[in-house]
């Protein structure tokens, strides 16, 4: 599974939904397979989008391996500075709202008070491995 | 066009705390001057509009601003203006121009965070701290340029293009540039303003307002207000609102202030800080207005240099200054002493970490559906989301969220999300330790050197860059106290703004020693008087803890003035 081809022709906007796979380095590190490439643009769903966004992000864990230096027994993690206060919680009353119009001129395609999504429950992956997949 | 910016430094330039006292040099005054002014009636705050609004116009080449607001400028200060004759200011803030990053949503302005993802996007609400300085009477000139999502460190890589700096024109720099051979375009090696609120910095050090909202994750306010000449300030995490803040990462983001002087960030913070019921992370306890006192004594105050922060990439200039700095607040009979951070060298890749992971999370809300750009992909909604993602955002901004995604694996998230974590509460214990040992503030310089040329700045990538500039700077995110960085004086070698933070002072002029400040208390805290002081110092940060300091968690006051 270590080389796919270049599909340059569906970078294109109009084509775009085939994958955004690219050949993977034979040689690489190692530590950023094809596998995991393709698992993080399906979690992302962002792609790499090249040889140096992988090489980026190589770097990037090389980087964040330093952590591996600090001796943290017995220290619990921080996840904010204000731990030690109590978050705000205001009272359960209604005091805006009524403003779906509004909010609804911000998306590029409604219909009535909805926003419309294409057809879920098909996941990229599986788009991949089709051939032009059937207009939905 | 160059010229004209040259003109402005040596006409506007003000001096600490003061202007000049000519109508003609107004916009060159310190906040509560041209407050004063008009009161007064010496000038009416649509002249003052007007004024800033040509400036703009002068200095459109800088690319300070991505929208510029003037109809409803105006319009905001025709009102300040009916307030003024009944005699009815709302407050210090009354007729004055400001500018706001963009991405602070403004309602009905479009607000794009510097990326084709939000293009054409108009927020429905205003962010609170927009609304506090519309409240008081503000004159909105314009949503200023940022880096894509505010990550980076040079504001060079939005949608809309860099930002140059404003020193890049200043007389010194020309001179200076005329010295070495230059390439065919005059214009080849202008200077960054750091990032990544850049345009705000740059909107304020042009003279096309008076403050400016940036906003400070890893020293995004900070940052540029070094390389700008300007006061920059870092509130404590929970002291300003961050509604309507287009977040990067909810556990250290916060809203910044940038100035050209140490009273006018006083001013603002005290319209901006306080509890917020629509940001449930800000502190409850309240908080009064503050003004700084008028006499600087600082022989009680203790201030701690973290010997590690002095590393061999620092610049001998700044060293130099942070030296120089030190050595001024000892001969007034301020205790300096040396402290220790011993997390230092890892706070930066903890930062790198955690600001990735949540950026991971922040920016998956983008998907296209509810608002912003969308891709016409109909496939699946799966399919459509990552085409837009792609389309929407730059490799900068789609490299963060993958590490991010990365050191959220389940197979990751010991390694690396919750080791991270830990080590973020080390560094905040560094923190608690120094000032529980006695010390007040902290002085350290804001970035390693001074402002490069945009060419030399481009050679390595943001993620590189951004490890290299945050140094001084995210550690404080990550720990929750306050940052300033205050500008600093022209350094010795080609009279440029230096990274740690200093009051602006023109060109040719050498820094006053003692800059007297308009009577303003910072109440609740009592590092304040030194900031009268800062203002002579070169780029140097000074962090301090304030009265919300609770044991664990330090509030303090990053300063980022120009010295």
């Amino acid at each position: 599974m270590w080389a796919r081809t270049v599909r340059l022709g569906l970078r294109a906007r109009l084509g775009g939904c085939r994958g955004f796979t690219f050949k993977v380095d034979p040689q690489g590190t190692g530590q950023v397979t094809a596998e995991l490439i393709e698992h993080l643009e399906r979690l992302a769903l962002v792609d790499f989008g090249g040889r140096e966004a992988v090489a980026r992000l190589e770097k990037a864990i090389a980087f964040a391996d330093r952590l591996r230096g600090v001796d943290t027994d017995g220290v619990e993690p921080m996840e904010s500075v204000l731990e030690d206060r109590c978050l705000y919680l205001r009272s359960d009353n209604v005091t805006e709202g009524n403003c779906a119009e509004e909010l609804l001129q911000n998306s590029h395609r409604v219909v009535e008070e909805y926003f419309v999504a294409p057809p879920g429950n098909i996941s990229l992956a599986k788009l991949n491995e089709q051939e032009p997949p059937p207009r939905g | 066009m160059p010229a004209v910016v040259v003109d402005l430094f040596s006409l506007l330039s003000p001096s600490p705390c003061g202007g000049r006292p000519n109508t003609k040099t107004m916009l060159g005054r310190t906040l509560r001057e041209v407050s004063a002014g008009l009161k007064q009636g010496q000038i009416t705050p649509t002249e003052l509009c007007q004024k800033c609004l040509s400036m703009i116009k002068k200095t459109k080449f800088l690319n300070a601003y991505i929208t510029v607001t003037e109809e409803e400028a105006l319009k905001q200060a025709e009102e300040s203006e009916k307030r003024y004759a009944k005699g009815q200011p709302l407050g210090d803030l009354d007729g004055i121009p400001v500018a706001i990053k963009d991405n602070f949503s403004t309602s009905a302005i479009e607000t794009t965070c510097g990326s084709n993802m939000l293009k054409g996007y108009v927020p429905p609400y205003n962010a609170t701290v927009v609304q506090k300085l519309f409240d008081q009477g503000a004159l909105l000139m314009g949503k200023t340029n940022l880096d894509e999502f505010a990550m980076g460190s040079g504001s060079t890589d939005g949608v809309f293009g860099p930002v140059k700096n404003p020193w890049s024109y200043s007389k010194q720099y020309r001179e200076k540039r005329k010295q070495k051979p230059h390439g065919e375009n005059e214009d080849s090696d202008w200077l960054i303003t750091g990032g990544s609120s850049g345009g705000s910095a740059a909107a304020v050090s042009a003279f096309t307002c008076f403050a400016a909202l940036g906003s400070d994750t890893g020293g995004s306010t900070r940052n540029p207000a070094a390389q700008c000449g300007l006061v920059g300030v870092k509130p404590s995490y929970g002291l300003v609102s961050r509604h309507g803040l287009i977040p990067l990462v909810n556990s250290m983001d916060v809203p910044g202030i940038l100035t050209r002087c140490v009273d006018d960030a006083a001013v603002v913070l005290g319209v901006l800080a306080g509890h917020d019921p629509k940001d449930s992370t800000t502190i409850q306890d309240p908080v009064k207005p503050f003004l700084l006192p008028s006499l600087t004594d600082v022989s009680k105050l203790c201030i701690g240099i973290p010997k590690e922060y002095l590393v061999p990439e620092l610049s001998s200039e700044v060293q130099s200054l942070w030296t120089k700095a030190a050595d001024l607040f000892e001969s007034r009979g301020a205790k300096v002493i040396e402290v220790s951070l011993p997390h230092t060298s890892y706070s930066i890749v903890c930062y790198h970490v955690l600001c990735t992971s949540e950026v991971a999370s922040n920016m998956a809300r983008f998907d296209g559906l509810e608002y912003g750009h969308r891709c016409d992909i109909d496939v699946s909604t799966e399919a459509m989301y990552a085409a837009t993602r792609r389309e929407g955002f730059n490799d900068v901004v789609r490299g963060r969220i993958l590490s991010g995604n990365f050191f959220l694996l389940k197979e990751n998230y010991e390694t690396y999300f919750i080791k991270a974590q830990k080590v973020r509460r080390l560094i905040a214990n560094d923190f608690v330790n120094v000032f529980n040992s006695g010390v007040d503030v902290l002085l350290t310089p804001t970035t390693l050197s001074e402002a490069v040329p945009y060419l030399e700045f481009i050679k390595e990538d943001n993620r590189t860059r951004s490890a290299q500039d945050d140094i001084f700077t995210q550690a404080v995110n990550m720990a929750g106290p306050t940052g300033d960085s205050q500008i600093r004086s022209p350094n010795q070698s080609h009279r440029m703004p230096c990274s740690s933070s200093a009051f602006p002072a023109s060109p040719s002029q050498q820094p006053p020693i003692r800059a007297p400040l308009k009577p303003s208390l910072f109440s609740h805290c009592k590092a304040f008087p030194l900031l009268c002081l800062l203002l002579s110092l070169c780029q140097m940060q000074v962090i301090a803890v304030d009265s919300l300091a609770t044991a664990n968690s330090i509030n303090s006051l990053c300063f980022s003035s120009f010295g």
